[in-house]
């Protein structure tokens, strides 16, 4: 067994890209991942990658945040601190209502933010993880996992046919680890 | 969908079931009007009169938005809509139609003194008279009849006037192609939507707010807006998604339908956004001359008050909050009539406490037949001008994007 740990075909066309996919497909080797420069469309449909769930994260942070202004309002105004306003009982739900939305909308964004970090491995200071430091600038780069498909010239002979500038095998799964 | 089979002079036929029973629709609602003036007492006339200025008002303000519709497509060069300007365009057309149908209804209610008596009745402004009234005469520089009338017909006559231009201008791409409609409909969209944005509050103000002339309040007009802008959206959806079915327009995929849910979820938050600064304000200020419109609707309209709420906020919300639900047509459907008849449970609670000051809640035949009269016009008249033109505009320049729109 090799060291090698991915095969990346680097493209310089993205319809040359979605070529490769599909040959790579027929032939029943399976993607690890592709990486682009910029958002391509169709690509998810064709590689199957599964629906993201952030709109159900962002629905749980807002829940939550709507909830956490109203029991600290409800503490602090009806619990704690009664305070007469114009005559209004205190448990006044109208006036809650700007800030629990308030609150919503901040813990909403907050959350995703923090998820879209975690699930990228992207935090402030970190130097990002890269397969290939090109598919950040001009070429679209496909990689399959080495240890799972064993016929790597056959990989090879695909990826050129389909339009492959460059075929790289690489040992480290990021060359720009740190 | 490829493109290739695309039949780009498919036209819609108006006939059969549908033709049928939007006919049978206008004579039930002439029934019910007829019934309305003939068979009743005060209290009827004014009920009649107040449900013709709420469905003509809704009539009117769905076809305004459709030409809003058209023109917000132009001035955001959206390319997504391309495929599906027709429906606007069949509403846009039928704008000079319910403008007429609203300037009738609306002089013939300031005449008979059935509409607007809080602003329009004998002795108002004259410090002599025992109905005197000091608030009325001090706005009735700008509420008086003539002033009134003219401001109706002169905002109405200009939404018309650009609504015609559009639909010419998008027929005249059908025959000579070329960029030079798109360009001119992007300027006048420019202009109209300038237009259009500071006079529809004026609008709202005159036709619905002035029904109670001592109440006032400067988001009205904005509430208005929205609740027009949402169910004209939902309207589109509707038509759509019914064409569709009928097996029009089969390139309208599921992208188009996710675009049109997502305005109509995101304009009914906007609609409750509005809604709710109105209410929080007066609520938070007690100022008994605001309160006084709260508390008729929830003293003698208390369904109706919470009704509004739940179909044009809890539903869109809920329902539509989820992306399948956008996109799968069904549901999309329920939710753009939920909304649509949401809309005019939010026009009868805006209108009839100011215009039936004796009856309270009434609800019955007059409702339901005005209601059923008016679809069925709306449903004549949009569906006699769609047939008219190929479904698809064939030469607009961002057609291509639109027959391909994927989310």
């Amino acid at each position: 067994m090799s060291n090698i740990k991915y095969i990346l075909g680097s493209f310089g066309d993205p319809d040359e890209m979605m070529h490769g996919i599909e040959k790579l497909q027929e032939n029943n080797i399976t993607i690890h991942d592709v990486y682009t420069p910029m958002p391509i469309h169709g690509i998810e449909a064709k590689l199957g990658v599964k629906r993201s769930r952030i709109d159900i994260a962002a629905f749980c942070f807002g829940i939550t945040g709507t909830c956490a202004a109203f029991a600290l309002i409800y503490f602090c105004a009806v619990i704690d601190w009664k305070v007469n306003i114009g005559g209004k009982p205190s448990f006044a739900l109208p006036d809650f209502i700007p800030i629990m939305f308030e609150l919503t909308v901040l813990f909403c964004a907050f959350g995703m933010v923090l998820t879209y970090y975690a699930s990228t491995h992207l935090f402030p200071g970190r130097s990002p993880r890269v397969m290939d430091l090109r598919a950040t600038d001009d070429r679209f780069v496909i990689a399959v996992d080495a240890q799972e498909n064993v016929s790597h010239t056959v990989i090879d002979g695909l990826l050129k046919d389909a339009g492959a500038l460059e075929v790289k095998y690489n040992e480290r799964k990021y060359i720009s680890y740190e | 969908m490829g493109t290739h089979n695309i039949n780009f002079s498919e036209q819609f036929e108006f006939t059969g079931k549908v033709k049928t029973l939007s006919i049978v629709g206008i004579a039930l609602g002439i029934a019910a009007i007829a019934y309305g003036f003939i068979a009743g007492d005060k209290v009827m006339h004014e009920r009649t009169f107040a449900n013709l200025l709420l469905m003509g008002y809704y009539f009117a303000c769905v076809c305004m938005s459709g030409m809003f519709f058209l023109a917000v497509q132009f001035v955001a060069q959206a390319g997504w809509s391309a495929s599906i300007l027709r429906v606007p365009q069949a509403m846009a057309k039928t704008l000079p139609i319910a403008a007429v149908i609203l300037v009738v209804i609306i002089s013939a209610g300031l005449y008979t003194h059935n509409l607007y008596h809080h602003w329009n009745a004998d002795g108002l402004t004259d410090p002599n008279s025992p109905n005197y009234d000091a608030l009325i005469a001090g706005k009735s520089v700008f509420l008086n009849v003539p002033f009134f009338l003219g401001r109706q017909v002169l905002f109405l006559g200009v939404y018309s006037f650009f609504a015609i231009m559009f639909v010419k201008l998008s027929y005249n791409e059908d025959l000579a192609g070329g960029l030079n409609s798109y360009r001119k409909s992007f300027k006048n969209a420019c202009i109209f939507l300038v237009i259009y944005g500071f006079t529809t509050p004026i609008f709202a103000f005159d036709t619905i707010m002035s029904l109670e002339a001592h109440w006032f309040s400067t988001m009205f007009g904005w509430y208005n807006f929205a609740a027009m802008w949402v169910s004209s959206l939902a309207t589109i959806a509707i038509i759509i998604i019914l064409l569709r079915r009928a097996g029009y327009m089969q390139w309208v995929n599921n992208s188009h339908l996710h675009n049109l849910g997502q305005f109509i979820f995101g304009f009914s938050i906007f609609w409750t956004y509005v809604w709710f600064a109105q209410f929080l304000l007066i609520y938070y200020a007690n100022m008994p001359e605001e309160t006084v419109y709260f508390y008729r609707r929830f003293e003698y309209y208390k369904f109706w008050f919470f009704l509004n709420l739940a179909m044009n906020f809890l539903a869109p919300v809920l329902l539509l909050m989820d992306r399948d639900n956008k996109r799968t047509d069904v549901r999309l459907l329920f939710v753009s009539i939920v909304v649509l008849l949401g809309h005019w449970v939010d026009y009868y609670q805006m209108i009839m406490p100011g215009a039936v000051e004796d009856g309270h809640n009434g609800f019955g035949i007059i409702e339901i037949g005005t209601a059923l009269g008016f679809v069925g016009l709306f449903t004549f008249t949009v569906l006699t001008s769609l047939s008219k033109k190929p479904l698809i505009a064939k030469n607009h320049p961002l057609l291509q994007e639109s027959l391909h729109h994927q989310l």
